[in-house]
């Protein structure tokens, strides 16, 4: 468990490494300046502009340049917003992100894990089709849709929460995190009735059942621990998902988080920002990547000895 | 030798009706390929069977609601909205059938080099696989839209670019399995070239579950756009998607919800149906897997 961990800590690091080497490159191989958008500077303004932000060193200097700023945890300064560096700018955004995340995970996990044990614990009967057709509606249902009509309907007409703001007024986090959450509720139903299909028709189960056991008692001390570790292990990916989600919602509700922050640097070609949020994101999904399998590695005992075995 | 090819024919038809009866029994497959096939219809007759003209506006009639000339309503500029979303849909399933068939090539290409070799290669090509997987792709999106301009060329191959992982790796596991089975080393053993074993044998065994995915991929793929033209990186005006026209319709949804409900329902009934289509593809074609 533990070497696995370390070995796994030691591969994500060429992958951040991959990832800081592409989207530079990328960013440079961008057509037109960061100050090309604005109008027209003078020359000598831009040959200023240019050696402040060290942009008339050669390539390969400034990608060494910016990876040691990078693995001292320094992402420069954004373009758009003089004065300001990045750092700042992601700090600012990223609390409010973070806690709609949390919010939108954990509606998923409430509602998609009891919806998912629910159905499995009757399978092909109305118990099971009702929350697995609405796990369906989830997951056919996209966030920018699922938003808008959640605030027309109890932000406009049943003027029940505010329509849009992040903690300036009571109740104006739940719309947010029940649409991030949604398609991920829906997901987590489907994996966790499959999960616990499988484990409720081990020989254990039997034996539990023979032994005169409650039902009740059979799924939460002996069903849940096995059928659940699909859900844990797709949490690393829906946390990366969450990140992406998180941009539209945050869009839609004006939240001042990082995700919103990041659309508008790609609009506003702020390449340093754009730079600098595309690790940090890929930094946090990896090293989530890496706790969800850990949990599931844990809850498997089966696991735990292949994870010694291979990688 | 005439008849054993026969046979072998026999065989693979089978299968196929095989799927055939188990995917008729599923009701809501059934439908989801109906409605599949009614859209494709549609899209493809847009042109001659739309109501009004794409771009025709009638800017005194303004946004009304859906009425007898307007089924579905016209939104600000007094267009026909039904006339929008079925071009729009010409847009939306365009980039869903060909960013699926990047994703497909890539996927299929690599998964099938990859356990057809094994060995090394196999070893260094998975993990790349692994690498990619762990990357933040919708930001790369994002990055790749702003990067190299908003152009549906472009969109075609980032969102293809993005969705072959998983394809890559069915593949490769189908063919893994495949060519330890003992039909396949009873092939060899009749002597037949490597080229006649992939073709008679590997292909026709890894087309179910390939076809199951792609089914699958399409819906993200179409999400994908929808959320990219939403956040203004994807579809540009004057060309229209359902991703295009719901975020239009998210602006006024106050005082015209229809410009909002009628694009979305179009969107989500689509990937209803494709799910279905390919949940049921699953289970006539690949029993082995589960629901997820």
């Amino acid at each position: 468990m533990f070497r696995f961990a370390i070995t796994r800590l030691l591969q994500a690091v060429p992958v951040i490494l991959v990832v800081i080497s592409i989207t530079f490159l990328l960013v440079h191989a961008a057509p037109g300046g960061p100050f090309s958008a604005d109008k027209a500077v003078p020359p000598e303004v831009l040959k200023a502009l240019e050696a402040q932000y060290n942009l008339d060193q050669p390539l390969w200097q400034q990608y060494m340049g910016y990876l040691g700023d990078v693995v001292r945890g320094d992402f420069g300064p954004s373009f758009k917003y003089p004065g300001r560096s990045v750092n700042e700018l992601i700090a600012s955004g990223l609390p409010a992100t973070a806690e709609l995340a949390f919010y939108a995970m954990l509606v998923a996990l409430i509602i998609g894990a009891s919806a998912g044990v629910f159905a499995a614990m009757r399978p092909n009967t109305m118990q099971d089709y009702l929350p697995m057709s609405a796990a369906m509606i989830g997951i056919c249902m996209p966030s920018f849709l699922l938003g808008p009509l959640l605030v027309l309907i109890f932000g406009i007409h049943l003027e029940w929460v505010p329509v849009s703001g992040w903690g300036d007024a009571p109740g104006d986090k739940i719309l947010p995190a029940i649409t991030l959450g949604t398609g991920y509720a829906a997901y987590i139903a489907r994996l966790s009735r499959g999960g616990m299909l499988e484990i409720l028709s081990q020989d254990y189960i039997r034996t539990a059942r023979a032994k005169g056991l409650s039902e009740s008692l059979i799924i939460t001390k002996h069903a849940l621990r096995g059928g659940l570790i699909p859900v844990v292990a797709f949490l690393g990916p829906a946390f990366a998902g969450l990140v992406g989600g998180s941009f539209v919602v945050e869009t839609i509700f004006q939240i001042p988080g990082l995700g919103r922050f990041y659309v508008q640097a790609a609009f506003n070609r702020d390449y340093t920002m754009i730079l600098g949020t595309t690790i940090f994101f890929a930094t946090l999904i990896i090293v989530f990547n890496l706790i969800s399998d850990m949990i599931a590695i844990w809850l498997n005992p089966k696991l735990r000895q292949q994870g010694q075995g291979d990688n | 030798m005439d008849a054993s090819i026969e046979k072998i024919d026999e065989a693979g038809s089978s299968l196929w009706q095989d799927a055939w009866v188990k995917l008729r029994k599923n009701r809501l497959a059934i439908c989801g390929l109906v409605v599949l096939l009614l859209l494709g219809l549609v899209s493809l007759l847009t042109p001659w069977i739309a109501p009004y003209g794409y771009e025709e506006q009638n800017l005194i009639l303004g946004a009304s609601p859906p009425s007898a000339e307007h089924w579905l309503g016209t939104d600000i500029f007094g267009r026909d909205m039904l006339t929008r979303i079925m071009y729009g849909g010409r847009v939306s399933l365009t980039v869903g059938l060909i960013a699926t068939a990047v994703a497909l090539m890539i996927g299929v290409l690599w998964g099938a080099t990859a356990g057809f070799v094994g060995g090394r290669v196999d070893a260094v090509m998975m993990r790349l696989v692994d690498i990619l997987y762990a990357l933040p792709f919708m930001i790369f999106i994002v990055l790749l839209m702003v990067v190299f301009g908003r152009n549906i060329f472009l969109l075609f191959f980032a969102i293809g670019a993005v969705e072959w992982l998983t394809m890559a790796r069915i593949v490769r596991g189908q063919v893994m399995t495949l060519r330890k089975q003992e039909f396949v080393e009873a092939a060899y053993s009749l002597g037949l070239s490597q080229w006649t074993i992939i073709r008679r044998h590997i292909i026709p065994n890894t087309l179910g579950p390939v076809i199951v995915y792609t089914t699958l991929t399409i819906p993200s793929v179409m999400l994908l756009e929808a959320f990219l033209s939403f956040l203004g990186l994807g579809i540009q005006p004057p060309q229209s998607s359902w991703g295009l026209l719901i975020s239009y319709g998210v602006e006024t949804m106050e005082e015209f919800p229809w410009l909002l409900i009628f694009p979305g329902l179009t969107l989500s009934i689509t990937l209803f149906a494709l799910n279905f289509l390919g949940d049921g593809l699953r289970d006539a074609l690949d029993p082995r897997t589960s629901k997820d």
